[in-house]
């Protein structure tokens, strides 16, 4: 089932010719793509290719060095009134959870609303236990990090980017940290965040959920997009050799 | 597109703010500096290393000659020499104390692993400077005097004059010997480098180490039965009554109270420390080690020397650096018992020449000469081991 | 039916006393050699100190000045304020304790609130108002001496020194290269250097370099000194911290929209200074130890008033005595306070993480 709040008029994230380097590294070499709003994009691709450091110059966790990035009208430059307007509008959960580990649940997912929304305290974690609720562990908000399984820890995570009522989500590997029992309940949330109608670009082989939600995906390799396509085409129709390979290799397991 | 760039007011600039905030900080650090230096120059003081030259005029007892008409910079020379006295043997004696008490610690036997924690525990938390005022004041001062001095076996003396040892003395001789040390240190540095060839081409010394230590025993000795008296005769220390009846001690080398107290204090204040140091690093090597190489027939001795050692080494040297360079800094105590090291003189030479600022430098710039050269042996040292290990 | 494997005793040289004597002292042959010198060792060595302390040793050099080792020039009469806030720490302390003990919860703020207002309140009693005052007379910081001072200086420089040398820490970790070298000169400079010559600088050179408006006394400038020096060793000890915080902490921050001030006060700060606790704890112990160096510069903390109280005609030459005393004084001052801080490293290890 596809998201129906797909805004095809819209783009909410524009790459323009974006390189990026590690010293003599070159890392992207000329990313161009531009997603709409509420589109769900899932990123694959082998490791080393570039994917995650495509999703991490979204949200500024990794500078840019040439092209243009707009996200919401945007332009994502060394202004930092831009940069946090823009990280501000995007929430992020990363594969090793990175939790706060010194802060209850309950104030990990409160914190930011609190002091860069400047909510007011009960306002904040009246959200940030509704927010604990759509993710299914109200009961730990009292808790710390350190006490929850994995797949909870990443349920906080969640959570935590969504209580700053993000427009974008971005999502680096998800799963991968997680037991095999565990990635279930993480990825329930996440198609339920889908279907709500959040742009979400997702870096992930669960290829399962990328044919449940995903509007599109997208192939990284070598620091560019190789192959994007509809999931349906994607699956059916590689059309790049590169695309064919990985394809066979992830889904034989 | 680079308009839209250009735009951005400089205040929101992240690039421009970074640079912005470093000349801030040094512009900060400049002001104040500058601020310290005009009230500095206000006082109609001057900078100037000039009285380096100037005669001294104080008596200096310890360490090189020096006389009253000698120079500042020879009097603090006198100084640096002294503290390079002290630090130099203090580190050598604090890491055999360290090694020993830190092995003794580890011991399976319970009353001597006792002993050795409850050594380290008393000094780790007293203060060095109440350790050496007492081992100064209430000890080595409280000796008895020359007249009713202590004499240990092998003629050393003891008294609150400091104490002498018996010490070899070149005679005439001595000029025909000396070549025979030279080949011998020539002839065991030939064979350290075979054995060494030896470990590259076949992975094993083709002979134990201490076959090396041949040449350097036999060679001298053949040299003393050769030649026609013996080039060097034990000194014995002995006390002579001067005219007047004053006592004195002639022969042997001498090491007075001062210097006694300071290096005894930082040897047992660092050896403790040198100790927990030593007992971390064994402790980190993990008890699998252990267990392999006994399975594999290793004796208890081998699994010290060539298992636990090497790996322990890697944990030790790093801290082992710190406790050298604390012992460095420590022997500044040494103002406390009026010995005479680089600080103790560099403060003698600023009360005497009202030279503040410069006296200082150089006490500054002395200790940072010194820690850095420790720094520096150790970290060659530690990067040799790094690389054995790999 | 199985047969039931018989539980035998063990043999009765491995357990109980014999068996401890066994495995710990006689094992093997050089084991029962060693034991054998360290029994004749300990015999000696405690027989001479038992001897002295009991026999020779003139305790009176200790019990008449013992107000004097406490307190020293502090005026008798005001001797009370001294008292006060002993029992205002010794107070704070043990609600501290049972604070932690039943809960196992961080400390409430009511109590870190009330730690905090101890300092300025401690510091108003001990030094008072002006001289006329007939309330808290003025007692002059440069009068204060004995075990106060040496308590004043190392608290006062341990507390001083942590805001500057939490600064140092994160300023040698900058990005920015001028204020990365300026704190890592002066962290290093400082570190190279003895705390004696760092006292000497604060006591003859500081005077210089400051305008001529502002005096300070001897003991105000041996706090400079102190702090100045700690600072540095702080600085490192933070720096400490902060590495083993993980990248993921960072990014996670900025991640929800937290500014560079609120990812370090928020997350970094919290984190990395909880883990440096003991060390710092440990920085204390060695600071304690190292204010006896004042006595250099000419103050009178415990060791000082020590020194000249072997000074006193009636007491001369009784120096064991004193100093021995002064060592067991650090020594229970310090060994307290190194049994509590592993202590707290293991509270804090079974901690949230």
């Amino acid at each position: 089932m596809h998201n129906d709040n797909l805004n095809p008029t819209e783009d909410i994230i524009i790459y323009r010719d974006v390189h990026k380097w590690f010293g003599d590294f070159h890392v992207l070499r000329g990313v161009n793509i531009t997603i709409k709003r509420g589109e769900v994009v899932v990123v694959c691709g082998p490791s080393g290719g570039g994917k995650s450091t495509f999703i991490r110059t979204i949200n500024r966790l990794e500078e840019h060095q040439r092209g243009d990035i707009i996200v919401d009208g945007i332009e994502l430059t060394n202004d930092l009134r831009n940069i946090h307007a823009i990280q501000r509008e995007i929430g992020m959960v990363f594969q090793s959870f990175n939790l706060f580990p010194h802060l209850k649940v309950i104030d990990n997912v409160s914190l930011a609303p609190f002091w860069v929304r400047k909510w007011s305290k009960e306002e904040a974690v009246r959200v940030a236990m509704e927010l604990l609720e759509r993710v299914g562990i109200p009961e730990q908000a009292n808790k710390y990090p350190g006490q929850l399984s994995g797949g909870q820890q990443q349920r906080v995570a969640i959570a935590r980017a969504l209580a700053m009522q993000p427009k974008i989500m971005l999502f680096d590997e998800p799963t991968s940290a997680l037991d095999p029992e565990m990635i279930k309940e993480v990825l329930d949330v996440m198609i339920e965040l889908a279907r709500s109608g959040m742009t979400m670009i997702v870096v992930t082989h669960e290829m399962g959920f990328a044919k449940e939600v995903a509007n599109r995906i997208i192939f990284f390799s070598d620091g560019n997009i190789v192959e994007q396509n509809t999931t349906e085409e994607f699956f059916l129709n590689p059309r790049e050799a590169r695309t064919k390979l990985f394809l066979s290799q992830i889904l034989t397991h | 597109m680079a308009e839209r760039r250009r735009a951005v007011p400089f205040w929101r600039d992240e690039r421009v703010l970074k640079v912005l905030t470093q000349i801030g900080f040094v512009v900060l650090v400049l002001v104040v500096g500058s601020g310290m230096l005009s009230n500095y120059r206000k006082r109609g003081l001057t900078f100037s290393f000039g009285f380096l030259d100037e005669e001294a005029s104080f008596h200096l007892a310890e360490g090189i000659p020096f006389s009253p008409t000698d120079s500042y910079a020879r009097a603090f020379l006198v100084g640096v020499v002294n503290t390079a006295r002290v630090a130099s043997l203090g580190i050598i004696l604090a890491t055999l104390v360290g090694l020993v008490t830190g092995i003794a610690r580890l011991s399976d036997n319970w009353l001597v692993s006792r002993i050795a924690s409850v050594y380290i525990e008393i000094i780790r938390n007293t203060p060095l400077l109440v350790q050496l005022f007492f081992l100064y004041f209430a000890v080595i001062i409280q000796l008895p005097s020359l007249r009713e001095a202590l004499v240990l076996p092998g003629n050393i003396l003891l008294s609150n004059r400091g104490f002498v040892l018996p010490w070899p003395r070149p005679t005439v001789s001595f000029g025909l010997w000396w070549p025979f040390l030279v080949v011998a240190v020539i002839g065991a540095t030939l064979m350290l480098i075979l054995r060494r060839r030896g470990v590259q081409r076949t992975g094993r010394p083709s002979f134990n180490l201490l076959w090396v230590g041949v040449p350097l025993i036999v060679i001298p000795v053949l040299g003393w039965l050769l030649i026609p008296r013996s080039p060097l005769l034990l000194d014995l220390p002995e006390i002579v009554t001067m005219s007047g009846g004053v006592l004195k001690v002639e022969g042997g080398t001498k090491f007075s109270p001062e210097y006694t107290a300071l290096l005894f204090g930082l040897v047992v204040y660092t050896g403790a420390f040198i100790a927990e140091v030593v007992r971390a690093g064994i402790l980190a090597v993990p008890r699998g080690q252990t267990e392999a190489a006994r399975a594999q027939g290793f004796t208890n001795g081998q699994i010290l020397r060539l298992i636990i050692m090497p790996q322990a080494l890697r944990v030790i040297i790093p801290p082992l650096i710190s406790q050298y360079l604390n012992l460095t800094k420590n022997s500044s105590l040494a103002i406390g018992i009026a010995f005479l090291d680089l600080y103790a003189v560099s403060t003698t030479m600023l009360n005497q020449s009202g030279r503040v600022v410069e006296v200082f430098l150089m006490i500054m710039a002395s200790y940072l000469t010194m820690s850095l050269t420790i720094s520096l042996i150790m970290n060659i040292v530690n990067r040799r081991i790094q690389i054995v290990e790999r | 039916m199985a047969v039931q494997p018989k539980i035998l005793k063990p043999p009765p040289t491995e357990v109980g006393l014999l068996g401890w004597l066994k495995k710990n002292l006689f094992s093997t042959w050089y084991n029962v050699l060693l034991t054998i010198f360290s029994v004749i060792f300990i015999y000696f060595v405690s027989r001479a100190i038992i001897t002295w302390v009991v026999r020779d040793a003139r305790w009176e050099v200790v019990t008449t000045n013992f107000r004097v080792f406490m307190i020293g020039r502090y005026p008798r009469e005001q001797a009370w304020r001294v008292l006060v806030s002993l029992g205002i720490i010794v107070f704070l302390a043990f609600l501290t304790w049972v604070s932690r003990r039943s809960k196992g919860n961080p400390i409430p703020r009511w109590l870190v609130i009330g730690w905090l207002l101890s300092f300025p309140l401690i510091g108003i009693l001990l030094r008072g108002f002006s001289e006329e005052s007939s309330f808290l007379p003025l007692v002059s910081e440069d009068i204060w001496s004995g075990l106060l001072l040496t308590l004043v200086l190392a608290i006062v420089g341990i507390v001083a020194s942590f805001p500057l040398g939490v600064l140092l820490a994160l300023g040698r970790r900058s990005k920015l290269p001028a204020i990365k070298v300026l704190c890592t000169v002066y962290i290093e400079t400082i570190r190279g250097v003895p705390l004696i010559s760092v006292l000497f600088m604060s006591q003859l050179m500081l005077p210089l370099f400051l305008p001529p408006e502002i005096r300070l006394g001897t003991v105000m400038r041996a706090l400079t000194g102190i702090t100045l020096f700690s600072a540095a060793y702080t600085a490192e000890n933070v720096r400490g911290g902060l590495a083993a915080i993980p990248i993921g902490q960072y990014e996670a921050a900025r991640a929800v929209g937290l500014n560079e001030a609120l990812v370090m006060g928020l997350i970094v700060l919290p984190q990395a200074l909880r883990a440096v606790i003991p060390t710092i704890v440990g920085q204390f112990i060695s600071l304690f130890k190292d204010t006896t160096l004042v006595i250099i510069v000419g103050l009178l903390d415990l060791l000082g008033i020590a020194k000249s109280v072997t000074g006193q005609k009636e007491f001369i030459g009784l120096h064991k005595e004193v100093y021995a005393f002064a060592a067991v004084i650090f020594f229970i001052c310090c060994f307290t306070m190194s049994y509590a801080s592993r202590r707290l490293e293991q509270t804090l290890g079974v901690g949230e993480r």
